[in-house]
């Protein structure tokens, strides 16, 4: 048996891959629950890994497609919406056994793209992988669901504040940068909040589909799996998990809260916006 | 299925195509669809049920009772529902396994527990070891769906929750001058009304429960996704039909399977709405009535 001291050091970062600790998985009666606390501990940076840069990426994503969806322009307006309305209407779960089975379509040695004078080519293999390809697949979707919310947030923009920029000649990129940005944001926020408390959950399915975890660095659900399988007890690990995630979700409440008091700094107390948790996981 | 699918090989494209979409695990690929439609109309009304019963704890007089549903709720709300859906159909068969077992076999002697290992006595397994296939694959599948209805049940009864409480409280106010009880209140005021403030809610929980089926897949249960990986896969010319990597196409359909799900429920729920609203005091009531006058 293992102290808890060595299941700490075999595994805290095991997650980065079998250089970072045992090579090995803890297997059968070898499982103690230091080496679960940990094993899944460290599954959590994948977690984090997966959130914060869907979250990023999606975030600027989300601002340019409702723009495109907000405009008059049917060329943008259609595309757009059509893009929204296929990533919220179907399952996560499905986009993601979809875009992998199209990513390993992909030749391997990469796509050559002739631009005349030089030849372009694109690295396709990385796409299989979960750390690659699955996080496109999250960001495009939290791209669609984080567009829906600024959506409405546009339409709600007060008229008043759009009346005052006109008013102060403000036009184009300033106009949007100074005033209807701000607005949107800070009216989309509580959402957006909750928005990527889902996002965050929702990374669970990552490996739970098509993405292999090569070298058994998986995300933290993955390994809690691996151990009810394991240990066939499923009442350690997945409250265990289920632990970890809530720590996540607050630490998340806490991050976007500050955010959000910035946004809302310049309003009179009562008028501000309060992020209100309420979760409904499945996407 | 058709009387020229005998020889595949030397088929012309489209009665190739004719023959292989009607194979007989083709055929269970599109009952797979049927699986989920089953799962989706027998879990929306046990949810249904479930939400009523909590968000009647929820408003319970009783401190007990009340707090029996609030922990439920949010219990259920506070933790990735992957979780649960994965946590609960093992849980619930080691917990009937682990009754069943006190109650048969009251002079065992060993530990249920032994290491990694979840050992009950004969009389005690769920379902019996020389059960038909049909039973344990019946028995999946009714795990699956308690463990829905106990996730979505959550998300029911605080959207019911708050509906009740929309319900204008001078109505209720005037139930109570007429001398009705608080019980004949409840059935003859707000349980008739809260629908229509309850209905965006419950559209949105029906669409993520729509949105939840393919995790059957995770339960081990045959479903859409499990046929569509099978049939996908490379087939070399072992197979009758030899075909490449098709589980892009495959999983393509199953895509526009569930956003015609969506969609369609999306316009169900709008003219429900519709209906529900008429005479309602509510804004889209209002607007009901001036297009009507």
């Amino acid at each position: 048996m293992r102290t808890c001291w060595e299941s700490f050091e075999g595994y805290a970062l095991r997650a980065l891959g079998r250089d970072f600790g045992e090579r090995l998985l803890p297997r059968g009666l070898d499982i103690t629950l230091c080496d679960q606390v940990f094993l899944i501990g460290s599954g959590l940076i994948w977690t984090i890994y997966f959130a914060a840069l869907a979250i990023i990426f999606g975030f600027f994503l989300a601002t340019a497609v409702a723009l495109a969806r907000a405009s008059h322009t049917p060329w943008l307006n259609r595309p757009a919406g059509a893009f929204i309305f296929v990533f919220r209407g179907s399952p996560l779960f499905i986009q993601f056994f979809f875009f992998y089975s199209a990513f390993v379509l992909l030749p391997r040695a990469g796509i050559d793209i002739p631009l005349g004078f030089v030849t372009l080519t694109v690295q396709t293999s990385a796409l299989t992988t979960a750390q690659v390809g699955g996080l496109i697949v999250l960001v495009l979707n939290t791209t669609a669901y984080s567009a829906e919310l600024f959506v409405g947030a546009l339409r709600s923009i007060p008229k008043g504040d759009l009346e005052a920029a006109d008013a102060y000649g403000l036009t184009g990129f300033t106009r949007f940068r100074r005033v209807i940005w701000p607005n949107m944001l800070r009216l989309a926020w509580p959402s957006y909040t909750n928005e990527a408390i889902f996002l965050t959950h929702s990374t669970t399915l990552v490996f739970l589909s098509a993405f292999p975890a090569r070298q058994q660095s998986g995300e933290a659900f993955y390994y809690a799996r691996y151990f009810v399988d394991q240990t066939f007890n499923p009442f350690f690990a997945y409250p265990l998990v289920a632990a970890y995630f809530i720590a996540l979700t607050l630490a998340i409440i806490g991050l976007f809260g500050i955010a959000n008091r910035r946004l809302n700094q310049h309003l009179p107390r009562e008028q501000r916006l309060r992020i209100r948790f309420r979760p409904q996981y499945l996407r | 299925m058709f009387s020229f699918c005998i020889e595949p090989a030397t088929l012309p494209q489209w009665q190739w195509f004719a023959c292989y979409l009607t194979t007989a695990t083709h055929l269970q690929f599109y009952r797979s669809f049927g699986v989920v439609l089953v799962l989706l109309a027998i879990t929306a009304p046990v949810a249904l049920g479930m939400g009523m019963l909590g968000a009647l704890a929820l408003r319970a007089r009783l401190w007990p009772v009340r707090l029996v549903g609030q922990g439920y709720v949010n219990l259920v709300r506070g933790v990735p529902d992957i979780v649960f859906f994965l946590f609960v159909p093992i849980a619930l068969g080691q917990g009937i396994e682990w009754v069943l077992h006190h109650i048969n076999c009251p002079d065992w002697e060993q530990p249920i527990r032994q290491g990694n290992d979840f050992i009950v006595c004969r009389e005690a397994k769920v379902p019996p070891n020389n059960a038909a296939r049909w039973v344990f694959e019946l028995y999946a599948f009714i795990m699956a769906v308690v463990a829905f209805a106990l996730v979505f049940g959550a998300f029911v009864a605080n959207t019911l929750y708050g509906a009740m409480q929309a319900v204008p409280r001078a109505q209720v106010e005037t139930a109570e001058a007429y001398g009705m009880t608080r019980g004949q209140a409840f059935r003859r005021v707000v349980m008739p009304q809260m629908w229509v403030y309850a209905l965006p809610g419950l559209s949105n929980i029906w669409q993520i429960l729509i949105k939840a089926t393919p995790l059957l897949f995770l339960l081990g249960i045959q479903d859409a996704v499990y046929w569509a990986r099978e049939l996908g896969g490379q087939k070399t010319s072992l197979y009758a039909y030899p075909h490449p990597d098709w589980r892009m196409w495959y999983f393509l359909a199953l895509l526009c399977f569930y956003l015609l799900l969506t969609w369609g429920s999306e316009r169900v729920f709008a003219r429900l709405n519709d209906r529900l609203s008429h005479g309602q005091a509510t804004a889209a009531g209002e607007r009901l009535r001036k297009a009507a006058a």
